[in-house]
């Protein structure tokens, strides 16, 4: 695992010192809550409602930074040197995926609070403990599908189609559990309501992606 | 819920299985067209054999 | 090589898709609820369930595909996916008329096997664009078989989380639950069931000898304008 270490620290260091993907992402999700809040013309949301803008915001949001994930090393030509190296396939798609993962918890460091301030009518502090766990299992399966679908969409012509057209279907499920466990939290007498289902999908939709992922991802970025 | 009167629900249901052959044919059609053009094709490399 | 059996196969869906109708026409009775509308159940869940196989059997021969390097697997898988799509989307227009034609609107959200489709529908429909996209022959095939197993992964996923998230209160206006369908009409739907069935591998069997005729001239052609 040392390789996707190495790896992961690279792409850590790219973003630190570029600063291009997570902050657009941010700036991203902030425009999408005030497109919201003119097309639905709502000053403040709760419930069912809450929760599907916040949950649609952060997936647009992660459509983004899975564009960017490869971007790095195919402006440098770097995807030919990554494969020369003694990096086998498994531990670039750990790297990938947990670089992912920290950029979208990153970004939703942020974007969540904003939302609870911007749009959210009951506060948050009653769910968040909950919120947080629904948060974390939703980045590791998006971060899973995201780096997969990075890697399949990398090599295409049409990759800045292909990506949100790949992501988002796929990501269903994921948004199904998501927003169905968080509507219960964003109402005005907040507290979780089946949680434990939407957390066993959710769980499931995770194990399925990450064993799916490492299992598919040697057969690609072969050459 | 009432049912629609026979004339009335005779036309989605004569649609549904409308699409369903059409679909059919559409499909054995366009198979069809690609098989004739392999043959047009066969029959050109045969007479540059000769 | 495929072209094995092609005729008495498409004999076998024929004749079974006829008896299908016939059935369905003649010999089902009338559902108490829907009337005559409910005789599009007959195709259209048959249509909707030997497309799910169909996505999942690409998957399966993206699987052998990868396994083996053969490329004759990821034909087999665009073939069968190919039709799937085909099928998809006959599914999402009967089932629209259906919607219609039972609850006055051309779209229904409360129908999970519906709503699921469409995902499922959408999702595939990428494939194209996906495969076409990528010029090296190849790796054409090595990505699309990545995607197939992915999306043949999804399929299941996607059904269970949108079954979860039908509303308990609303009642499934266009299935039909197997514990109470009477005797005439379960004979009746494993017919059009079988015929539906038969006649995707038909085409499947059709297609491939197609494509695999048309990929052999290629390469005779080839061979003859490299040795004029």
């Amino acid at each position: 695992m040392g390789g996707a270490r190495a790896i992961l620290r690279k792409d850590l260091l790219i973003e630190l010192r570029t600063r291009e993907s997570v902050p657009a992402m941010v700036l991203f999700s902030v425009t999408v809550y005030v497109l919201f809040h003119f097309g639905l013309d709502r000053d403040s949301l709760d419930g069912a409602l809450a929760s599907g803008v916040l949950w649609v915001t952060l997936l647009l949001a992660a459509v983004i930074g899975v564009s960017r994930l490869f971007a790095a090393e195919r402006e440098q030509g770097g995807i030919d040197g990554l494969l020369l190296a003694p990096v086998d396939r498994t531990s670039l798609f750990v790297a990938k995926a947990a670089a992912l993962f920290l950029f979208l918890s990153a970004v939703e460091l942020v974007a969540v609070p904003a939302f609870a301030l911007l749009l959210l009518g009951p506060g948050l502090g009653g769910a968040l403990p909950e919120l947080l766990v629904i948060l974390v299992l939703a980045n590791v399966g998006v971060a899973a599908v995201g780096a997969l679908v990075a890697a399949l969409a990398a090599e295409t012509r049409a990759r800045e189609l292909i990506v949100p057209l790949l992501l988002l279907p796929l990501l269903v499920p994921l948004l199904i559990a998501c927003a169905q466990a968080t509507e219960p939290l964003m109402r005005q007498d907040a507290g979780p309501e089946d949680l434990g289902r939407w957390l066993g999908l959710l769980s499931l939709y995770d194990v399925v992606f990450v064993l799916l992922s490492v299992a598919v991802f040697d057969f690609l970025l072969e050459d | 819920m009432p049912a629609l009167p026979l004339d009335e629900a005779g036309k989605y249901v004569a649609a549904a299985y409308v699409v369903f052959v059409a679909l059919i044919l559409i499909y054995v059609a366009i198979i069809g067209a690609k098989i004739a053009r392999i043959e047009r094709q066969i029959t050109e490399l045969v007479e540059d054999d000769e | 090589m495929y072209s094995k059996g092609l005729v008495p196969l498409a004999a076998a869906s024929v004749v079974t898709i006829t008896t299908a109708f016939a059935l369905v026409f003649f010999y089902a009775p009338l559902d108490a609820d829907q009337g005559f509308v409910q005789k599009i159940f007959y195709i259209h869940v048959p249509m909707a369930i030997v497309a799910l196989c169909g996505f999942v059997a690409g998957g399966w021969f993206a699987i052998r595909h990868l396994r083996s390097g053969e490329r004759s697997w990821d034909m087999r898988s665009y073939v069968a996916i190919h039709l799937s799509i085909i099928l998809g989307l006959a599914v999402l227009v009967t089932g629209a008329i259906w919607a219609k034609a039972s609850w006055g609107h051309w779209w229904l959200w409360d129908e999970p096997v519906l709503v699921s489709f469409l995902v499922v529908f959408l999702l595939y429909c990428v494939y194209y664009p996906l495969r076409f996209s990528i010029e090296d022959p190849d790796r054409q095939a090595r990505y699309s078989s990545v995607f197939a197993i992915t999306a043949g992964a999804f399929v299941p996923l996607n059904f269970i989380a949108v079954r979860l998230a039908e509303k308990y209160t609303h009642p499934r206006v266009l299935s039909q639950t197997g514990g109470s369908m009477p005797g005439e009409m379960r004979l009746t739907f494993l017919v059009a069931l079988l015929g539906v069935a038969l006649l995707f591998v038909t085409l499947w069997k059709l297609e491939l000898t197609a494509k695999h005729a048309s990929m052999q001239l290629k390469r005779l052609r080839n061979r003859a304008r490299v040795a004029a």
